[in-house]
């Protein structure tokens, strides 16, 4: 780790957002993860796509779990609020959170230990229910922290540093999110901050469940030949499926591509997502499609990234439950104990 | 663009600013970091080789190393180099037994040098050691020149000039002073290898309109003034002075008056207030002494009663551009004013005078007729004659006298020994990691944010009762030490290898200045708009390596950088790391290098 704190000095003409604040303005302490790290450049990420999209950092609460990824809540929006929870238990922490207070982002932190083994109960049940939340794996494949283990998302086949070689199957965190019926669904590669920001955009505007698969290479333990989440081995095996050009708000859009190189999704809140097509045929609304396609990759060896799958028409957890839109934690004494009179009448409902 | 050429000596010492900016290119981070650990003596010896005055210059220097360094682009204000040379001087310890001791076999060669001050002082400190016997002609009893006569005591007491134009002296060389030289035929004919001019720029403008003749008395010649003071002929002056003239010789003037009876001060200059040549600080050392200073006003009639001064006519004029750019100064149609004054010092300039200088010994001169000197070399075109200082190329200051006496010096070692004057070897140039751990550095890489801190000053009641009285007071060790803490060693450098580099990120995450990105190469301007923080300072080279396995290019922009080493802190594989860059300038006594160095 580095002993010094970053100095405080920035660029003299670094841009400001709508607030006035610079994207140094969105950092947190100096990492205390190895040197190289890929997590850093998601930590990077966050801060740029928080910068961009000119979000209050108090109106963020970031929750993580335990693991190399789980620090990194630490490293961005020192001004926000935050929770380290227990190993694996960021999904229920930030589900309660969530339903005390829908008036906040949030922003889950986890690693593929966090959430693909002791957490993957957790993560399947915050899919399913579609918390508004934007869910982040921090995916290295290896467990970091006690010195390089195969983690449960370990392609099968690969080998770990000492030369061993991975029997087990791997867990794919996108293909499961697709399943669990995640609305915004994608995967992208620490080493390419073009595709990543402004898919967290994206991602953090999306009112659902939003899924992000980030490959990380741990520059410790999993950036050998032989590792299938190296920085060389994602690089050559990259299949980009499109671009996100992420626009928010919802002025009319100006797209220069030629006609089916892009596809607009148009969302709920109005608000749209340009995708610039890689691949021509691939369809970022068809969720069995994306399954096909997913496996279909898979199978030969190819990472596919970019924005997968989204629903333009989401539902949340409080669409479900028919919570009110005040957020619970500002309901008054008042509203919360309406008296005996109404709770006589429910009782008698309930007769 | 191209990949850069980290090997050409030229490319690092740009990025250190100061050093750069620096005639006599002084290692500043250098000494200061030596300042930082206490090793004052260390840190002039270091001055001491490459400036020579590192006493004098820490009082007086112009200082173009601190409106290059690059603090001053990062913050507001540059590191105060120039008082931290002043707190090596001040607190060192005995250094005489670290100085070359005079030459025990001399070569046979001699050399005269006309002229006391900087440059020649520099040419005989340069080559009394390597065996010269070098004789220094003066007007004055005491050496120094223009830094004995021309920079009053309040800026620069006599022991400092006395000690460091001792160390010179003692080294064997020979000083004849009130002798003045009248002719350089003469001078020549008696068998000197060499004769060096280092005479400076002697003669004050004139500034002749009415009553000029009439009112002589009380109008004074700005150096010639003084000179005179500084010799103690003149104590005294009129209880109402007016300066005319914007340089630092009006501000010495000024302030000079301040302290023999002037009450009423003022300067006068033609030209703006931004326009004037005095350095910033002189200026606000004037106007804390309660000395205004009147712009755009153009001296016109000297008004005086039965032969006594009584005033001063200004015309008011404002400036006006032309299509290029040009300033013109035109009459504002106010009606002139009058001030009413004792005294009048005159410091619009200085000139270069050559009478002593005959025509026909082979020496040519140019249009202007000024002797042609290279400004390589310093050799004029009689092969004997070498010139530094004012005395070459016109007023500048002294470490531009220094630069060219340490040039001279190597050109006339030449000369004498039979080589070719115009080769001159290349600066010796070492660099070498500074990693000592993982993350710990042989150089204290932690920024601090601290503000220029001020130099404390003399009472000024006190100071304006004696004119010996030192105005500055320099930085005690404490406050020393603080300023040296915001130097940001620029001259330990971020170098990239590219073999190694798995363009993870991490130094452009971690850079607190945005100053390094991986992208796809281009031309220069296009690629300065595409960097993380674009770089718009085009005096600032960008670093570009290519060799990538993505086939990006790195770009660093230089300007901001910090010099934090957080890019090689944080780089898994030590594609960066954080070099010291030292360029050693060759000096006569360094005769023996090869010409071809490279800095990596």
């Amino acid at each position: 780790m580095t002993y010094i704190a970053k100095p405080k000095f920035h660029h003299p003409s670094l841009p400001k957002n709508a607030l006035g604040y610079t994207h140094r303005d969105y950092e947190g302490k100096v990492s205390t993860l190895c040197a190289g790290c890929g997590h850093d450049s998601i930590t990077a990420s966050v801060i740029e796509a928080c910068y961009e999209l000119a979000i209050e950092p108090h109106r963020v609460a970031k929750i993580s779990g335990i693991g190399c990824s789980s620090k990194t809540t630490d490293y961005f929006l020192n001004a926000s609020h935050g929770f380290n929870s227990v190993h694996g238990r960021m999904p229920s922490v930030l589900t309660g959170a969530n339903l005390a207070n829908r008036d906040l982002i949030y922003l889950g932190v986890s690693g593929d230990g966090d959430s693909a083994s002791i957490g993957f109960g957790q993560f399947a049940h915050s899919m399913r229910r579609g918390v508004n939340m934007t869910y982040i794996v921090e995916n290295n494949g290896v467990y970091g922290l006690t010195k390089g283990q195969f983690s449960a998302t370990a392609d099968r086949g690969s080998k770990s540093k000492r030369g061993l070689t991975n029997n087990d199957n791997a867990i794919d965190m996108v293909a499961m999110a697709l399943q669990l019926g995640a609305t915004y669904v994608a995967r992208a590669f620490s080493g390419d901050k073009t595709q990543l920001v402004p898919l967290i955009k994206g991602a953090i505007e999306h009112q659902g469940a939003a899924f992000i698969d980030v490959i990380s290479p741990c520059v410790a333990f999993n950036n050998h030949a032989g590792s299938t989440k190296s920085f060389d081995y994602v690089r050559e095996h990259n299949e980009a499926v499109n671009r996100l050009d992420f626009i928010s708000g919802r002025a009319p859009i100006h797209v220069d591509y030629d006609p089916g190189t892009t596809q607009v999704v148009e969302q709920h809140d109005g608000s749209r997502l340009v995708l610039k097509k890689v691949s021509a045929d691939y369809d970022a609304n068809d969720r069995l499609g994306a399954m096909n396609f997913l496996g279909h990759h898979a199978s030969k060896g190819q990472i596919v990234t970019g924005l997968i799958y989204v629903d333009s028409e989401p539902e949340d957890l409080h669409t479900h439950f028919n919570t009110v839109d005040k957020p619970l934690n500002a309901l008054s004494e008042k509203e919360l104990c309406p008296g005996s009179a109404t709770l006589e009448k429910i009782n008698a409902a309930l007769r | 663009m191209r990949n850069t050429d980290i090997a050409a000596p030229d490319y690092f010492h740009k990025v250190v600013d100061c050093q750069w900016a620096c005639p006599a290119h002084t290692p500043v981070p250098e000494y200061i970091r030596l300042i930082a650990a206490g090793r004052y003596s260390d840190a002039y010896m270091v001055n001491w080789k490459s400036n020579v005055f590192p006493g004098i210059l820490g009082r007086t220097c112009d200082r173009p190393c601190e409106p290059a360094c690059r603090r001053g682009r990062v913050e507001k204000d540059p590191v105060a180099i120039c008082r931290l040379k002043r707190v090596a001087a001040d607190y060192k310890d005995d250094i005489s037994d670290r100085l070359p001791k005079p030459a025990v076999i001399k070569n046979g060669k001699r050399i005269a040098l006309v002229g006391g001050g900087p440059a020649s002082l520099t040419v005989a400190r340069d080559l009394a050691p390597l065996g010269y016997s070098c004789t220094v002609f003066d007007q004055d009893p005491k050496a120094g020149g223009m830094i004995r006569t021309q920079i009053p005591r309040f800026r620069l007491p006599e022991t400092v000039i006395d000690e460091e134009c001792n160390y010179i002296l003692d080294m064997g060389v020979e000083f004849i002073g009130g002798k003045r030289i009248d002719s350089l035929k003469a001078l020549l004919a008696e068998g000197w290898d060499a004769v060096f001019v280092g005479s400076g720029a002697p003669r004050g403008r004139e500034l002749d309109i009415p009553g000029r003749k009439e009112a002589a008395a009380n109008i004074h010649i700005g150096i010639d003034w003084l000179s005179s003071v500084s010799f103690g002929h003149i104590t005294k002056i009129g209880k109402r002075v007016i300066v005319l003239g914007g340089g630092n010789t009006a501000m010495d003037c000024c302030r000079s008056s301040r302290r023999l009876g002037g009450e009423d001060v003022k300067v006068v200059v033609r030209s703006g207030f931004e326009e004037m040549k005095a350095s910033p600080w002189e200026k606000e050392d004037a106007m804390h002494e309660d000395i205004p200073i009147l712009n755009f006003l153009v001296p016109k009639e000297f008004t005086h009663e039965n032969g006594k001064l009584t005033g001063v006519v200004f015309e008011k004029v404002k400036a006006e551009y032309d299509a290029k750019g040009r300033r013109n100064l035109v009459p504002s149609g106010e009606p002139d004013q009058h001030f009413p004054c004792d005294d009048v010092l005159v410091a619009i300039g200085q000139e270069n005078a050559f009478p002593w200088i005959e025509r026909d010994i082979g020496l040519e001169f140019d249009k202007w007729d000024m002797p042609k000197v290279d400004a390589k070399t310093f050799a004029s075109t009689n092969p004997k004659v070498f010139f530094g200082g004012d005395a070459a190329f016109g007023p500048k200051n002294i470490i531009w006298a220094v630069a060219h006496g340490h040039e001279a010096a190597l050109s006339i070692d030449k000369f004498c020994r039979g080589e070719d004057v115009s080769d001159r070897p290349v600066p010796m140039v070492e660099i070498v990691s500074q990693k000592m751990g993982i993350h710990e550095w042989s150089y204290d890489n932690d920024i601090a944010p601290d503000k220029r801190y001020r130099v404390p000053l003399r009472d000024k009641v006190v100071a304006l009762r004696d004119i010996k009285a030192e105005v500055e007071l320099g930085f005690d060790i404490e406050l020393g030490f603080k300023e040296t803490q915001r130097c940001l060693n620029c001259d330990v450098q971020t170098v990239f290898e590219s073999k190694l580099c798995i363009e993870c990120d991490a130094c452009v995450d971690i850079c607190p200045m945005d100053c390094i990105t991986f992208t796809e190469n281009g031309e220069e301007a296009d690629l300065r708009t595409r960097l993380k923080a674009p770089a718009m300072n085009l005096t600032q080279d960008l670093y570009v390596a290519d060799g990538l396995k993505t086939g990006r290019v790195m770009v660093k922009d230089e300007d901001v950088c910090l010099h934090c080493g957080l890019c090689a802190e944080r780089c898994p594989t030590g594609a960066w790391d954080m070099k010291k860059y030292l360029i050693d300038m060759t000096h006569a006594d360094d005769q023996c290098r090869t010409r071809h160095q490279s800095a990596a």
